[in-house]
């Protein structure tokens, strides 16, 4: 299980040695998520248009270890961006991936760019 | 600087650190914790629930951080072994050695077990700990999978022993608790409230033996039966030990502090033990000849032992409360003060119905002043107050049956408000909250529950006190003259009503226009799928239209299930369905590999299904004819039905024909919450129609209609609506019954709670919806039609749309699909694998 985990990790953009070319913006909805697979990763992107902002997070919910959070909504808790997984509602930070409504770890967070209509993540490896 | 140790980190030893960091002078002390147990504390009064989710997470009382950020210095896994008085060391297991200028022992108790032979036999189990409980369960999977007997027994009937016999129950064993006493709860209830208990408990299943004491546990190597002596047997797999608690002072009996004859070390009010240096607080603490083997006394002993090494005043009280709530869903116990008049300073009122399995019992004083202790069995809603009452010495009614008969006739409230509840009382124990506290944060701008939990900390313990503190909150703030509105969320200061009124007024047709128009920030997952709901009632949108402001399962049209697949569910209106859709249904669960379920409310439901499979599933059953079942909105689930008179020989009417009817012409309306329907034949109501938010029963001379009931986990009864009415009338109530509800309930508020807080109840409702008394019976009728005559089936409408289709592909930049889902195989199908703990 934590094997599982242990692939994801945050990574700063100062860190990033591989802007990974993933989909064309057009691809994720406005104000959504949707997944991208990055080698044996599986990332969520969020095209959070009512800031102006993309964020990205493993797809991995700590809560049950299930590859959901892509499909979870966004929104925010006085001004923190954050995704409820769809599961039993656990809310994350998008900007740290902090566990905003109980204890469990936090989720790792990636760097995401928009060159030429398309979504870059940022990976350390 | 000096050091403290605390030696235990319980519930008590972490409400110490919590109250010693909160101390200005913090600062000038160095705190160190050793915990014997794997991990730092946790939550031992909602134990049980581990076995319910075996999240040991969510039982934490603060994570790891909490220690590090607050500069206390927390070592788990170590067992102190030695107290050096002399020296004013310990050392730990590890052999380290750490020296103190404080002690506090708050090493709790362990469970006692009694000397019985046998007792050390495998599938002998206490329950103190999580490492217990997962033992346990795993002895329970062991038991279940060799498929012997499944009966387990729990020794002792106390509180925690009728906790454990539910536990068992709720893991697929059968339970049995075994007291050796004549009766129940022997300490908090009498014989007649333990007899009205017994008969509850045994309803849910769980056979009480009492009179029995247990001579020898029988079987080889591991249990497989109690002797209770002269032949008497019984036959369990397995054994639950909870015969009450002994006290943790082996650690003070070596280092020569003084203890009980029968165990527990000995403490004065100000929680020193007789080594002035060394304090004792919790359930290891004998304080006043007695263990108190609750937490709110062990969390005023912590306070106190902060504050008398911080040197100020501070001592526990002379009288320490001991009142308690059972925790067991769906059984209402409590008994508080002088319940079984051992004192003799009072009389008692009864009243037992043995009809609703409802005993109540209250000790008033002699001079009929004041209230001195009770039992509740059965309803124990008036528990909060009658324990304030006690507690607080207030006055009571001038017929005391009042307490707990209500007041009948005359004006005044048997009860009175809480507002006229002393300053001084205190509301929530676990955490020592008056109720002067709350209102004075009401009057320094607090005006919620959430925000007032996360300032004092009420309600954060047992929960218990919620009720009453959510009601004195409201009331202070009505009183202070702040409306007391139920706005949705953070994000809008609106009610849902006031949402309705304010999208048909202006004409909004997205959430954005009307988060830019009325609210603030970007929204979360509560006024999201609010809206949504909204934007359904009022212009009957399907859920494909704003898809990211939907609720997760609306917004793939499916309910997902524990490992993140789908559920599919076509509609099979009224129950009824031919063979040559029960056979297509069957080849495509086959050709997709969906395992297949007969559901509660009369259909089928498909599961396991990826992401990518739903559409390719949806447009098979389209093909066949099926539509959306809507199992996943909030909307018309089934009408259920009986068989009626179409075959029925007792059948007055058709009820099948009627449900059919119904649901196809409620289907995909959207509403506050579900809704569900049911038609029976006659009054003997196979369809179990008077559960339902609407139900209706074949009488003679028409239909008898009945409004807001419920099943689910607070079960309510529908009420009448209207009598004899011919299937025209019926529909035309309903409709307006709906329509009224989906345009003024709260957000998931469903027909029972919402009818619950109807003033003027069912009588009103009546006057609404069949006198008109509002006037706009005529608008709720025209709306009603609107919604009916635009449905469509939103699973067709998104296989005919490439857009809507693009959604369901797991990765948007592959077409593989999620190689993390793990199926194991059930009987001839096949489930998720199980969550890990
Ligand atoms: C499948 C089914 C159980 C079964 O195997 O039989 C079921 C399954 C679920 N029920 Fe149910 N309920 C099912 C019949 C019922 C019934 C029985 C009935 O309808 O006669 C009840 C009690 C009656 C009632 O609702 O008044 C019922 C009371 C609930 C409740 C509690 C509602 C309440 O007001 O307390 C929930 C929770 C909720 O809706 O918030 C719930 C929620 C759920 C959810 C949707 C939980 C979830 O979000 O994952 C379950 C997933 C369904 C799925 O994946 O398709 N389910 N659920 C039944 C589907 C019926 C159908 O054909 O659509
Ligand atoms: C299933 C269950 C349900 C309950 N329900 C309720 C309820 O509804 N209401 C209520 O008020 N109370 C309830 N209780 C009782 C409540 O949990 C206890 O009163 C409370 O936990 C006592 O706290 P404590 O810190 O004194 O002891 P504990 O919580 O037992 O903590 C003591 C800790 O000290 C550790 N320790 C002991 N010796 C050493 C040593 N030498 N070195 C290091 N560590 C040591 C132990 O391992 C343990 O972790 C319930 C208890 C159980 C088991
Ligand atoms: S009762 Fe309903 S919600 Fe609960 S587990 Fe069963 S199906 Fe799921
Ligand atoms: S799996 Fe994500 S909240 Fe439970």
């Amino acid at each position: 299980m934590s094997a599982i985990l242990e692939k994801y990790f945050t990574t700063e953009v100062d860190n990033v040695k591989v802007w990974f070319k993933a989909a064309p913006v057009a691809k994720f909805p406005e104000n959504g998520g949707a997944c991208v697979k990055y080698k044996d990763k599986q990332i969520a992107v969020f095209n959070f248009t009512r800031e102006g902002k993309w964020y990205a997070c493993q797809n991995l919910c700590p809560h049950k270890m299930e590859m959901v959070l892509s499909r979870g909504m966004i929104g925010d808790d006085c001004g923190t961006p954050k995704v409820a997984c769809p599961l039993h509602k656990k809310t994350f930070s998008l900007d740290s991936g902090e566990n905003l409504n109980g204890d469990l770890d936090a989720i790792a967070v990636y760097p995401v760019k928009i060159e030429d209509g398309f979504v870059f993540l940022g990976f350390a490896e | 600087m000096k050091t403290i140790l605390v030696i235990g980190n319980g519930m008590v030893g972490y409400k110490f650190c919590e109250k010693f960091v909160a101390q200005a002078t913090a600062s000038e002390f160095k705190l160190t914790v050793f915990g014997e147990e794997p991990r730092p504390a946790y939550d031992r009064v909602h134990l049980s629930e581990y076995f319910g989710d075996q999240d040991a997470e969510r039982l934490s009382m603060a994570p790891r951080s909490w220690y590090e950020e607050n500069g206390v210095e927390l070592i788990t896994n170590e067992r102190v072994t030695d107290i050096h008085r002399a020296n004013k060391t310990i050392t730990t297991i590890s052999d380290a050695t750490y020296s103190y200028d404080y002690l506090v022992l708050a090493t709790g108790s362990s469970a006692f077990v009694p000397p019985i032979p046998g007792v050390e036999k495998e599938g002998v189990f206490v329950y103190r700990t999580i490492e217990d409980l997962d033992a346990t369960l795993a002895y329970a999977a062991k038991l279940k999978a060799e498929g012997g007997t499944k009966k387990a027994a729990i020794l002792g009937g106390g509180l925690l022993g009728l906790e454990a016999g539910k536990a068992i129950l709720d893991m697929d064993l059968e339970a049995a608790v075994v007291e050796f006493a004549p009766r129940l709860m022997p300490r908090q209830l009498d014989g007649d409230a333990s007899k009205v208990l017994q008969g509850k408990l045994e309803d849910l299943g769980i056979d009480i033996l009492l009179n029995k004491g247990t001579q020898q546990i029988v079987g080889e190597g591991a249990i497989s039966g109690m002797d209770f002596g002269n032949g008497d047997v019984l036959d369990v797999g397995m054994l639950l030990v909870s015969a009450g608690i002994r006290p943790r002072d082996e650690l003070a009996k070596t280092c020569g502090l003084e203890v009980g004859t029968r165990g527990g070390i000995v403490v004065t009010n100000d929680m020193k033990t007789s080594d002035e240096a060394i304090f004792a607080i919790g359930e290891c603490a004998l304080l006043n000849q007695m263990i108190y083997g609750l937490v709110a006394p062990g969390y005023d002993m912590a306070g106190v032992a902060v504050a008398q090494i911080m040197e100020e005043e501070a001592m526990m009280p002379t009288a320490i409360d001991m009142s308690t709530k059972l925790k067991l869903s769906g059984i209402d116990v409590a008994s508080f003060g002088d319940a079984l008049n051992e004192k003799s300073e009072g009389e008692s009122i009864v009243y037992e119905n043995k009809f609703q399995g409802i005993y109540k019992k209250i000790i008033v004083s002699n001079d009929g002043k004041s209230l001195l202790g009770g039992i509740l069995v059965g309803d124990a809603s008036d528990y909060n107050m009658l324990h304030q009452i006690y507690l607080n010495g207030m006055a009571i009614p001038e017929n005391p049956e009042d307490l707990i008969l209500g007041s009948r006739g005359g004006e005044s409230a048997s009860m009175g408000s809480v507002l006229d509840l002393p300053d001084a009382a205190v509301v929530c124990s676990c955490e020592s909250i008056t109720k002067g506290q709350i209102c004075c944060k009401v009057e320094e701008g607090i005006d919620n529950l959430k925000d007032l939990a996360a300032d004092t900390k009420a309600t954060t313990g047992c929960g218990g006190c919620k009720p009453m503190v959510t009601d004195i909150l409201n009331e202070s703030l009505k009183a202070s003259g702040k409306v007391v509105k139920e706005t949705i969320c953070e994000h809008f200061d609106y009610s849902r009503q006031e949402l309705f009124d304010l999208i048909t007024m202006k004409g909004y047709t997205s959430y954005d226009e009307v988060l830019d128009g009325h609210g603030k920030g970007n929204g979360c997952e509560i006024c999201k799928p609010a809206l949504a709901s909204l934007f359904a009632s009022i212009y009957n949108e399907t859920a494909n239209k704003q898809e990211v402001i939907q609720d997760s399962n609306d917004r793939f049209l499916a309910n997902i299930q524990r490992n993140g697949t789908y559920s599919v569910v076509p509609r099979v209106a009224g129950g009824e369905i031919t063979p040559k859709q029960l056979i297509a249904i069957g080849e495509i669960a086959a050709k997709y590999d969906l395992y297949t379920k007969i559901t509660g409310g009369q259909r089928i439901d498909m599961f396991g299904a990826r992401l990518d499979e739903l559409p390719k599933i949806w447009k098979d059953l389209i093909e066949e004819g099926f539509e959306s079942g809507h199992a996943y909105g909030k909307s018309l689930r089934t009408v259920k039905s009986c068989v009626g008179s179409t075959w029925c020989r007792y059948g007055m009417d058709e009820s099948v024909s009627f449900a059919i009817e119904v649901e196809n012409r409620y289907k995909g309306i959207r509403s506050p919450h579900k809704f569900k329907g049911g038609v029976s034949g006659c009054i003997r109501e196979c369809a179990e129609a008077r559960c339902k938010d609407f139900g209706m029963i074949a009488v003679d001379g028409g239909w008898n209609l009945y409004v807001a009931g419920n099943g689910g986990a607070n079960p309510k009864h529908a009420e009448l609506l209207a009598e004899q009415i011919d299937n025209e009338t019926v529909v035309k109530y309903i409709d307006r019954f709906l329509m009224y509800y989906i345009k003024t309930a709260l957000p998931l508020q469903r027909t029972a709670a919402w009818l619950d807080k109807l003033e003027g109840g069912i009588e009103y409702l009546k006057d609404v919806v069949i006198n008109d008394s509002l006037g706009i019976c005529e608008d709720l009728d025209k709306e009603m039609a609107g919604l009916i005559n635009t449905y469509k089936c939103e699973w067709k409408e998104a296989i005919e749309n490439i857009e809507i289709q693009n959604r369901y592909s797991h990765f948007v930049n592959s077409d593989e699909i999620d190689k993390n889902l793990n199926f194991v195989p059930l009987r001839e199908q096949k489930m998720p694998e199980l969550w890990e703990a």
